[in-house]
């Protein structure tokens, strides 16, 4: 098993360059498959509408089978984003591979076996998927699967923080900070999320690239400014608080 | 209520929720709730552990940003970590003698008023999979029948949670325990939105969030993540006229 503290710096690390560079996601799958025992992974950015934005595979293959998911509307990695749960298939040659006759056939003639889809989310805010891809049919073993689990967390956070950034800016590698120590926000920055979504009458995930924008400008944590606004001293709108 | 009839309530609750379609956010706060009223307790929370292996807050008897933080502060240091790393419970009859041990936790716990905390594991065979945390007002131990009434809600809201039934592999164990952690982000930024239309405070936006799902007769992930996506109109979930049945009790915070 991995440390996690040790993958989430690793795909911290990986991430440390604009997201919307393609090759920042590929990079990511890359790692992901370096760090975990699977053979191939992607990663698909979405709205939610779950059209599909920007994606990364570590390699030409999974980037066909995760593009074709969102051409034909089908497929685990589709099923996670609209579900907004992971969907594990073991065995593709399985029930679970029935439901998708268009994609089953295309990832078994890639010689892959089972696929594994996690969804990038933070509460109701929907950003896409992960597909980990194996040559060998057989569950994920409980560890790889927490590490997965760490791997749609970090890069959802790593997607949230990028659109925070102004682009023009250098990019600075990304400070321990942006994880407040634990991998994951506190409650208040949920809070504070919905609360700015009022204020600004934006999208939850707009609302908290909002919060994440302003901690950057501020020289602040996310969290301290979550629990500003949670405390009514901080308006995102700019107006006076009461 | 009584006694006898409240854990009698509490256990068909819990096992309502292994043959119907529940939501484990509302479980685990009816679960929360029953432990302050059967216990000697006088706040209660539950925590699980995520992939990253830190305990989340899932439920609380209480939803004031005070009593939350505590649970919170469990991240790094407490009972509930101890209880967690172990496996057995961790019981803290006077917290000011436990100072040295934890001390930013032992400070916010008295700030919070609080003088004795208890720590009991929720335990799938070997797996630790959260905590089940009491506070108590006054000093002490936790009372044997207590302990072990506090045990078995742990116990059954476990299986509730995991649905042991199904359990086969760690996929699932994870994947639950993965929903019921992003309900509660779900939750939080459906509270967040509530607070901020309705002029609340978070426990308050918490209330009228889960009386509507009740009168509507919604599952409260359902509501939370309709009034964050929009689809739920949140005018009417703040209203203060709601149709009320005749056994539900009258919202405390309003």
């Amino acid at each position: 098993m991995s440390e996690p503290g040790r993958l989430r710096r690793d795909l911290r690390a990986l991430l440390a360059e604009p997201w919307r560079d393609a090759a920042a996601l590929d990079r990511l799958c890359v790692g992901v498959v370096a760090a975990l025992p699977v053979d191939g992974a992607a990663i698909s950015v979405t709205t939610a509408a779950a059209v599909r934005g920007f994606s990364g595979a570590s390699d030409p293959i999974c980037a066909r089978l995760d593009d074709l998911q969102f051409t034909l509307g089908e497929g685990p990695c589709w099923h996670a984003v609209r579900s907004g749960r992971p969907v594990l298939v073991g065995d593709l040659t399985g029930p679970w591979g029935e439901r998708w006759p268009m994609f089953t056939p295309a990832v078994l003639a890639a010689d892959f076996q089972a696929i594994f889809a996690f969804p990038l989310q933070i509460g109701a805010i929907r950003l896409g998927a992960v597909g980990l891809f194996c040559a060998r049919p057989g569950p994920l073993g409980g560890e790889t699967l927490r590490d997965a689990l760490v791997v749609a967390d970090v890069t959802a956070l790593t997607i949230i923080d990028a659109e925070a950034r102004d682009p023009l800016s250098p990019v600075d590698p990304l400070p321990g900070e942006c994880l407040d120590g634990t991998g994951v926000y506190r409650a208040e920055v949920h809070q504070a999320t919905g609360m700015a979504m009022v204020q600004l009458g934006v999208s939850a995930q707009e609302a908290l690239v909002r919060l994440r924008a302003h901690a950057f400008a501020a020289g602040l944590t996310v969290d301290e400014v979550a629990r500003e606004i949670v405390a009514r001293r901080l308006r995102l709108d700019g107006g006076l608080s009461g | 209520m009584g006694q006898e009839q409240e854990l009698s309530e509490a256990f068909v609750t819990l096992a309502d929720s292994l043959v119907a379609d529940y939501d484990v956010a509302d479980l685990l706060h009816r679960l929360a709730h029953h432990c302050v009223n059967l216990l000697d307790v006088a706040a209660a929370g539950l925590l699980l552990a995520d992939a990253h292996g830190t305990l989340q807050v899932v439920a609380t008897s209480s939803e004031t940003s005070r009593l939350l933080e505590l649970f919170q502060l469990q991240h790094d240091q407490g009972p509930c970590l101890d209880c967690f790393r172990s496996g057995t419970a961790v019981t803290v009859p006077d917290v000011a003698l436990a100072a040295d041990r934890w001390p930013i936790f032992v400070a916010g716990t008295q700030a919070a008023g609080y003088r004795s905390v208890h720590a009991l594991p929720m335990r799938l065979r070997d797996d630790v999979i959260g905590t089940l945390n009491l506070f108590g007002a006054g000093p002490g131990p936790l009372a044997d029948a207590d302990a072990r009434v506090g045990q078995a809600l742990a116990d059954v809201a476990t299986i509730a949670i995991l649905q042991e039934r199904a359990i086969r592999h760690h996929e699932i164990l994870a994947e639950q325990l993965q929903h019921a952690l992003t309900s509660r982000i779900v939750i939080e930024q459906a509270k967040g939105v509530l607070a901020e239309r309705g002029g609340l405070h978070m426990d308050q936006a918490f209330n009228r969030l889960r009386r509507h799902a009740r009168n509507t007769n919604t599952r409260l992930t359902d509501l939370a993540r309709g009034v964050v996506d929009g689809t739920v109109d949140s005018t009417a979930v703040l209203a203060l006229q709601p149709r009320r049945g005749p056994s539900d009790p009258v919202p405390q915070d309003l």
